[in-house]
C-alpha cells in the first residue's frame, strides 16, 4: 500500500490572510470539538480499564468485603492478600514463567526474522502456500491434541520440563510472529534494498545494516506479542507440568476455593502475576504503535 | 536505539544462546518433586483448594520437622483442573504425583483399574491409626471387595440452613425433618424483592446441579438406574422431581441460577440476602466463622425429604497414592499423618477447634472442644453423616455404592451434559420434556455398558 | 514502490529466471527453511499423533477397552449432533466478537489519533485488557461484574432504574461476546492505531485543503489504507479467539449456545474421558478450518490476493 508523495502547490498567499475574527472563532469551535472527543475518550478508557482497576482495588479487600451487595467502594484496606500471595511461595512460579516466555520469544525472533525476510523482500516461490502452512497449525484446538502430546511428551521424559514447555510455546508463537514480522518487512521499500544490492552488500550487510534497523521497531512488537502470549498461557502449563515447570496462570487458578470465598486473594495473585506484563506492555506501548508504523517510511 | 545493530545482535544472539543452555540445564524452578538425593525424598502432592487443605498446608512444618527426611510439595489446583491433571496423570501411568487427593467418586472406578496402592494392610494394621474410627459410609465408599484403597481426609453430607432471624420475624417454625412441600412453602413466603426464599444449586456440572438434584430425586422416589441398569431418567418420579426443583428456584430463588454453585450461594446467604440454603455441611464452618455476618444466626437441619426417611448426600476428598508413586512409604507416612487424630489434634491447638476436618472421622464429634466450638453444627453433622446409606439412598434398591452421582465411568459426561441442558430450562429456551428424554438415551448407552 | 508490488511485478514476468536470480532463491528457501523445519517438527508430529488416536476407541477410565475402530469416531463426530451446532457457536462468537472489536478498536483508534493531554497514560490504560490473563480476567468478569448478587454491573444498572439481569442464564451468548469483545478491542484498537499513525500527513492535509470534509477523507483515504491493517488485525484476532475457552469455562459453562469447538473438545476429551473421540473432533476441526480459512484468505484478503504466486 503505497500512499502517495505527491506535492502540492504551497498555499496561495491570498489565504494566509484570513480575517483574524473568524480564525479565532473557528479555532474556538475546534477547541470546543477537541474538549468534547477527549471527553468521550476518557469516558471509553475508564469504561475498558474499571474491571482491571477494579480488581486492583479487590486485592486491598477482605474476602467479607470483596463480595458483598452493594459493593463497597471504601473500606479498609490491607496488604494481607498480597502476603498469603507470597506465602504461597510465587517465587519459582514466576521463574518458570520468566524463563519460558523470553526463552520462546527468543527463539521465535531468531526463527521468524529470517522466515519473513523470506517471505516478502527475497521471496521464494510459493509465498502464499507457505503463509497459509504457517497459519494452519493453529487450526486445532489445543483440547484435542493435548492428550496425544502428552503422551509423546511422557514417552521421551519431558513431562514438567520448562524446556519442553519453551519449545512448545515456540511452536504455538512462531505463526503469528510470522504473519506479523512478513507484513512489516514488506513495508520496506525496494528502492533501499536494491540500492544496497547496486552497492555490493552481501547478504548479511542487507539484512542487518539496512532492514533491521527500519524493522526493528516492529520486531519488538512481536516481540511483546509474543512474551504476551507465552506468559498468559493456561492449558498446557496446567496439563503438562506438575511442580518443576509450573508456570504462573495455573499458580493463579490455584486460588480458586470450592468451599469458601477466594475472590480477594485471587485478585491479589493475578495483580502480581499481571505487573510484570502490564508493565512491558507500558513501557512498550510507544514502540509498539511506532513499531507497527512502518508504513512511514516513503 | 543507540548501540549499533550489529553489537545489538551479538547481543540478542548471545542471550538466546545462554538461555538455551539454561533451559536444556534445568527442568524448572520450582524443584523437581521425586528427587531422593541422600535419602531425602520429596513428595508431591496433588490437591484442590479448599479451606481444610489450606490449613492441611500451613501445618506441613509440623510434619517434616517430624519427618526430617520427607519434604511435601503441595500442588494446589481448581477442582476442575485437579481432576482433568490428575486423572490423566493416573490413566496414563504419568507418574507425576505422589499423594493425590480423589473424590469418593473417582475411587472406585481408580481402584478396579488398578490404578490406587491398597492401603488396607496399612491402615489397618497401625492400632494407633484406628482405621475402625472412620466414618463407616465413608469408608464403604473407598472400599473395592473388601480393599479400603483412599483414606479420607474431610466428608461431607448435605442439609438445610436456614437464617433463624427472618424465619422468627415471620413466625415460621422450622421442624427438624422437613418436608420438600413444607420448605417450598416457607420460601415463596420468605422471598421479597431482595432475597431470595431459598438458595439451590443451579450451575451446570455432575457435581455442581446433580449434587443436590439428585438427591431430590431419590427422595421425589426417582433415580438414575433402576437394579437392572435401566436408565429412569424420563421417569415420572425424576421428571416431578427436576420440574420441582426448577419451579422453586424460578418462583422463590436466586437470580441467575445457572451461575450458583455452592461459593455463590455462600455469598448470598452469608450476606443475609436468602432466607434458606440447601447444601454441603461443610458450609458451617465458614457460615460459623468470625467473620461471617450471619454468625450464630444459622440454623440446621436435615435435609429436606418426600418419600425417604433421610435425603443428605455423602462426598468425601480422601487421600491416595497411585501405584506409580516410587515413595509408596513415605507417602503412607504423609498419608497417614494427614488423616489421623493426632492431626486433628494439631489443627485444633494451632488453628482453632472449629477447623477440625468434619466428617472423615466418628472421634471428631467426641472431643469436648470440638462439640463445644463447633456446637451450632457438630451434633447434627455428626448425626446426617451417620444416617446416610450409599447403598440405597433413594425408595428402590441400587446396582450401585454412592447417592450424589452413579459411580460409573460415564456418569461424569451424562450429569454434565444434562445439567448444561437444564440450564435451557431454567431460562425458559426449552422444555423439561425434551431435555430428559435425550438425557434417558445418553443415560441408558451408559447403561447397557454395566450390564 | 513496496516490496509486495516488486514482488507482483516479478511475479508477472515470463521470462525465465538468470542464474542470479537462482541464486536468490537458494538463498531465501536456506532463510525460511529452520521456521519451517521447527514448525513442522512441533506442530505435525502432534498432529500425526491425533491422527493416530482419532482411530481409536479409548475411554480414559476404561483402559482394557483400548482398540482400533478406524472411522468409529468420525461417524460419531458426523452423526452425534454436537458438532453443527458447536460450529456454528463458533462461527457467532468468533465472528461477532470480530466485528465488534475491529468496530470498536477503529473508533477508540480514532479518538487516539490526536493530540490530547495524557494520551500515553490513556492508551496504555486501555491495552491493559489484552495483557490480564484471560482466565483471570474472566474470574473477575465472572465474580465482580456479572454476578447477580454482587456484581458491579447489575448494581450500576439499579442505579439507573433496570432491573438485576441474570447474565449466565437469560444472556449467556451476550455475556461471552461482551467479555471477548473487552478483551481484544485493545489488540484491534493498536494494529488500526499503527496504521492511522502511518499515514503521510501531508496527503491528509492536501485532502483537507482540497476541500474534502473528514469523512470523505475518511472514507476515500483512511480506510483505503487502513485496509491492510484490519485485514492482519481481524485474522490474527480471529485464529486466537477460535480457541478461547476461559470465560465459556468460567461463566457459562457450555450453555445456552456457548459450547463452541473448542469447549466442545475440552469436554469430550477430559469429561468425557474419550480420547479417541476428541482427537477425531480436532482434525475434523482442522479441516473445516482450512477450508473456511482458504476461501476466506483467497476472496477475501487483499494481503494474499497481492501477492506473487508463479
Amino acid at each position: 500500500m503505497t500512499a502517495q508523495t505527491e506535492t502540492r502547490p504551497s498555499v496561495p498567499a491570498t489565504e494566509t490572510r484570513a480575517p483574524a475574527a473568524r480564525k479565532r472563532r473557528r479555532s474556538m469551535a475546534h477547541r470546543g470539538r477537541g474538549a468534547v472527543l477527549t471527553l468521550v475518550t476518557w469516558i471509553i478508557v475508564v469504561l475498558f480499564f474499571f474491571p482491571v482497576a477494579w480488581m486492583v482495588f479487590t486485592a486491598f479487600k477482605t474476602e467479607a468485603a470483596a463480595a458483598t451487595n452493594p459493593p463497597v467502594f471504601i473500606t479498609a484496606l490491607s496488604f494481607d492478600n498480597f502476603v498469603g500471595v507470597f506465602n504461597r511461595d510465587i517465587g519459582p512460579y514466576l521463574v518458570n514463567s520468566i524463563i519460558a516466555s523470553v526463552a520462546s520469544t527468543l527463539i521465535v525472533l531468531l526463527l521468524a526474522v529470517p522466515a519473513a525476510y523470506a517471505l516478502s523482500i527475497r521471496p521464494i516461490k510459493k509465498v502464499q502456500d507457505a503463509l497459509f502452512f504457517f497459519i494452519s497449525t493453529r487450526f486445532m484446538p489445543v483440547a484435542a491434541g493435548i492428550i496425544p502430546i502428552y503422551l509423546v511428551l511422557k514417552s521421551i521424559g519431558a513431562l514438567d520440563n520448562i524446556t519442553a514447555l519453551s519449545l512448545l510455546y515456540v511452536g504455538i508463537n512462531l505463526p503469528i510472529a510470522v504473519w506479523m514480522m512478513r507484513s512489516f518487512f514488506s513495508e520496506v521499500p525496494i528502492e533501499i534494498v536494491e540500492a544496497s544490492q547496486i552497492d555490493g552488500a552481501n547478504f548479511r550487510v542487507e539484512l542487518t545494516r539496512v532492514v533491521l534497523p527500519i524493522v526493528a521497531p516492529g520486531i519488538a512488537a512481536v516481540a511483546l506479542i509474543c512474551f504476551i502470549f507465552a506468559w498468559n498461557e493456561y492449558f498446557l502449563a496446567n496439563l503438562l507440568t506438575a511442580s518443576a515447570a509450573r508456570t504462573t496462570p495455573p499458580f493463579l487458578g490455584s486460588f480458586v476455593d470450592g468451599r469458601g470465598q477466594f475472590l480477594a486473594i485471587l485478585s491479589a495473585a493475578s495483580t502480581v502475576a499481571v505487573l510484570p506484563v502490564v508493565a512491558a506492555g507500558w513501557i512498550a506501548q510507544k514502540q509498539l504503535v511506532r513499531g507497527l508504523a512502518m508504513g512511514a517510511i516513503k | 536505539m543507540r548501540t549499533s545493530p550489529t553489537r545489538r545482535r551479538v547481543a540478542l544472539l548471545g542471550i538466546a544462546t545462554a538461555s538455551v543452555l539454561v533451559l536444556s540445564a534445568c527442568a524448572g524452578a520450582g524443584g523437581s518433586g521425586g528427587g531422593d538425593s541422600g535419602g531425602k525424598v520429596t513428595l508431591t502432592l496433588a490437591t484442590v483448594n479448599n479451606p481444610q487443605m489450606k490449613d492441611m498446608e500451613s501445618l506441613k512444618d509440623s510434619f517434616e520437622k517430624d519427618n526430617p527426611d520427607i519434604t511435601i510439595k503441595f500442588v494446589q489446583m481448581e477442582e476442575n483442573d485437579l481432576r482433568d491433571s490428575v486423572t490423566k496423570d493416573v490413566a496414563t501411568q504419568g507418574g507425576q504425583y505422589d499423594v493425590v487427593t480423589v473424590g469418593s467418586y473417582e475411587v472406585p472406578i481408580w481402584a478396579g483399574n488398578d490404578w490406587l496402592s491398597d492401603l488396607t494392610s496399612l491402615a489397618g494394621d497401625d492400632d494407633d491409626y484406628d482405621v475402625d474410627d472412620l466414618m463407616p459410609p465413608i469408608r464403604e465408599a473407598l472400599t473395592v471387595d473388601d480393599s479400603l484403597y483412599a483414606v479420607p481426609f474431610y466428608g461431607e453430607s448435605s442439609f438445610l440452613m436456614y437464617n433463624k432471624d427472618m424465619f422468627a420475624a415471620a413466625g415460621i417454625t422450622m421442624p427438624d425433618n422437613p418436608t420438600w412441600d413444607e420448605v417450598a412453602s416457607y420460601a415463596k413466603q420468605l422471598k421479597t424483592a431482595d432475597t431470595a426464599g431459598i438458595c439451590l444449586r443451579g450451575k451446570p456440572g455432575w457435581g455442581e446441579l446433580f449434587a443436590p438434584l439428585t438427591t431430590v430425586v431419590q427422595t421425589f422416589g426417582g433415580n438414575w438406574y433402576n437394579e437392572d441398569w435401566e436408565a429412569e431418567v424420563d421417569s415420572p418420579e425424576f421428571t416431578e422431581a427436576t420440574q420441582f426443583y426448577i419451579d422453586l428456584v424460578k418462583e422463590a430463588g436466586q437470580p441467575d441460577p445457572v451461575s450458583s454453585g455452592f461459593t455463590e450461594c455462600l455469598n448470598l446467604f452469608s450476606q443475609g440476602n436468602a432466607a434458606m440454603w440447601y447444601d454441603a455441611t461443610s458450609a458451617a464452618g465458614s457460615l460459623e466463622d468470625a467473620a461471617s455476618p450471619v454468625a450464630g444466626k444459622v440454623g440446621y437441619v436435615h435435609a429436606p425429604v418426600k418419600e425417604t426417611a433421610e435425603s443428605g448426600w455423602l462426598w468425601s476428598w480422601n487421600l491416595a497414592i497411585p501405584k506409580t508413586s516410587k515413595h509408596q512409604d513415605a507417602a503412607w507416612t504423609f498419608v497417614s499423618w494427614a488423616t489421623s487424630k493426632e492431626y486433628q489434634q494439631l489443627v485444633g491447638t494451632e488453628l482453632g477447634w472449629s477447623r477440625v476436618p468434619p466428617g472423615a472421622r466418628q472421634s471428631t464429634y467426641e472431643l469436648p472442644e470440638y462439640q463445644e466450638a463447633a456446637s451450632a453444627f457438630a451434633g447434627i453433622t455428626n448425626d446426617v453423616m451417620n444416617s446416610v446409606n450409599p447403598e440405597q439412598p433413594g425408595v428402590d434398591p441400587q446396582p450401585w455404592v454412592g447417592i450424589q452421582y452413579v459411580t460409573i465411568p460415564e456418569f461424569q459426561d451424562i450429569g454434565n451434559q444434562v445439567s448444561q441442558d437444564l440450564a435451557d430450562v431454567f431460562a425458559g429456551r426449552s422444555e423439561l420434556a425434551g431435555v430428559l428424554k435425550s438425557g434417558q438415551e445418553l443415560a441408558q448407552k451408559a447403561g447397557d455398558k454395566q450390564k | 514502490m513496496t516490496t509486495l508490488e516488486a514482488a507482483e511485478r516479478r511475479a508477472k514476468r515470463t521470462v525465465k529466471e538468470t542464474p542470479a536470480e537462482k541464486r536468490d532463491l537458494r538463498l531465501s528457501r536456506a532463510l525460511l527453511w529452520p521456521a519451517l523445519v521447527v514448525s513442522l517438527v512441533l506442530t505435525q508430529i502432534p498432529f500425526l499423533v491425533t491422527i493416530y488416536y482419532s482411530l481409536q476407541s479409548w475411554n480414559l477410565l476404561r483402559p482394557a477397552d483400548q482398540e482400533f475402530v478406524w472411522f468409529a469416531n468420525y461417524v460419531t463426530v458426523f452423526t452425534g449432533g454436537d458438532f453443527i451446532p458447536s460450529l456454528i457457536s463458533t462461527v457467532v462468537i468468533t465472528g461477532t466478537s470480530v466485528v465488534l472489536s475491529v468496530l470498536f478498536g477503529l473508533g477508540i483508534a480514532l479518538l487516539l489519533d490526536r493530540k490530547f493531554h495524557g494520551q500515553a497514560l490513556a492508551r496504555t490504560l486501555l491495552i491493559t485488557p489484552f495483557l490480564v490473563m484471560p482466565a483471570a480476567a474472566a474470574l473477575i468478569w465472572k465474580w465482580s461484574i456479572l454476578d447477580a448478587n454482587v456484581g458491579v454491573l447489575n448494581w450500576a444498572l439499579g442505579l439507573v432504574g433496570i432491573p438485576e439481569i441474570s447474565w449466565n442464564t437469560d444472556l449467556p451468548l451476550v455475556t461471552i461476546i461482551m467479555v471477548l469483545t473487552w478483551q481484544y478491542t485493545p489488540f484491534m484498537m493498536l494494529i488500526i492505531l499503527a496504521g492511522l499513525q502511518s499515514q503521510s500527513g501531508e496527503v491528509l492535509e492536501a485532502a483537507s485543503v482540497d476541500g474534502a470534509g473528514p469523512i470523505r477523507t475518511f472514507v476515500s483515504m483512511t480506510l483505503p489504507h487502513l485496509r491492510q491493517y484490519i485485514e492482519i488485525a481481524a485474522l490474527l484476532g480471529s485464529i486466537m479467539l477460535l480457541q478461547v475457552f476461559d470465560p465459556i469455562a468460567i461463566m457459562t459453562r457450555g450453555t445456552g449456545g456457548t459450547k463452541t469447538l473448542s469447549y466442545l473438545l475440552y469436554e469430550r476429551a477430559f469429561v468425557g474421558l474419550e480420547v479417541g473421540e476428541a482427537a477425531a473432533y480436532g482434525v475434523v476441526t482442522v479441516i473445516v478450518t482450512i477450508i473456511v480459512a482458504s476461501v476466506a484468505l483467497r476472496t477475501l484478503f487483499q494481503i494474499f490476493a497481492t501477492d506473487g504466486d508463479k
